[in-house]
């Protein structure tokens, strides 16, 4: 946390939108993930290993869904401002080759302390019309 | 074979520190469609009030997975990792994490539970800087099916 760019308190309303953000995850999105992640677990990249696990298909990685889901929030929160990130994974994201994915994350004002002036950001990312992720918040201390 | 949950408890690390680098955090941003200058840009980073540039909010990850690769490859813990699902994950940044820290992790196996053909293995990564101060604490649980 930087104070030169911390978001602004007042105004905020508990159920106010701060972001929204569509994005279309590809093959090469779950291989730059991987790539840049350290995370090369083949069920992320290779539909035959996919499969003998028992999944529907290639996934996503969870914390690319998490990363990204962190990197809508910072959009409103400015870099470096979220103290406090935590998800739960409830489906996989099935990446589809050719094709995408396409994930809709929308931030919303989950709760407010204006004692401590910080926010709790909720962050809801959906695929296929259902939530992949559930209970995740992030805090921002706010100016 | 099961997860042993004699485990919970287990300590690993510090290994070789993790030196963050521009690129690195580069890498990442671009990765999880992280879009501020200030992932970029040193002068950005700057402008806002960081010594050099800044992580993304889950960086850390990529610290702390290194980390509980050791507990998930210790025979004696007894992950079968083709059965394994990410459960949830949290972060708790101290502070931001920015390019030229050199950062030392310990891991802790913090909960082992067993439960219908199911075992969660609840770890615990604390990031530290080279002075020793806190930086990130990343805890993550991963649910391994025990079934054949």
């Amino acid at each position: 946390m930087s104070d030169e760019n911390l978001p602004s308190f007042d105004g905020l309303e508990v159920g106010q939108v701060v972001a929204t953000r569509e994005v279309e995850f590809t093959r090469d999105t779950l291989v730059r993930y991987a790539g840049a992640s350290g995370d090369f677990n083949p069920i992320h990249y290779n539909d035959l290993v996919a499969e003998q696990v028992g999944l529907p298909g290639v996934i996503a990685h969870g914390m690319l869904t998490m990363g990204t889901a962190a990197s809508v929030v910072e959009e409103w929160a400015g870099p470096g401002n979220v103290q406090d990130f935590q998800t739960r994974f409830a489906r996989p994201v099935v990446v589809p080759n050719p094709g995408a994915a396409v994930v809709t994350f929308t931030a919303t004002v989950g709760a407010l302390d204006p004692e401590l002036r910080t926010a709790r950001i909720d962050v809801t990312a959906e695929f296929e019309g259902a939530k992949v992720l559930i209970k995740t918040q992030a805090l921002v201390t706010c100016a | 074979m099961p997860v042993n949950p004699d485990a919970e408890g287990r300590s690993y690390g510090p290994h070789e520190p993790y030196e963050v680098t521009r690129v690195k955090i580069r890498e990442f941003a671009n990765a999880v469609d992280a879009n501020s200058f200030a992932h970029f840009n040193p002068e950005a980073a700057r402008a806002e009030g960081y010594d050099d540039v800044v992580a993304p909010t889950t960086f850390a990850v990529v610290i702390a997975q290194r980390a509980e690769f050791h507990v998930v490859t210790d025979p004696e813990v007894g992950v079968d990792f083709s059965r394994v699902v990410h459960a949830d994950e949290r972060f708790t940044h101290h502070r931001p994490i920015v390019a030229g820290d050199v950062i030392s992790t310990t891991v802790h196996i913090d909960k082992i539970i067993q439960r219908g053909g199911i075992s969660t293995v609840t770890t615990r990564a604390e990031l530290a800087d080279a002075d020793g101060n806190p930086v990130s604490t990343v805890i993550s649980t991963l649910a391994v099916r025990e079934d054949a």
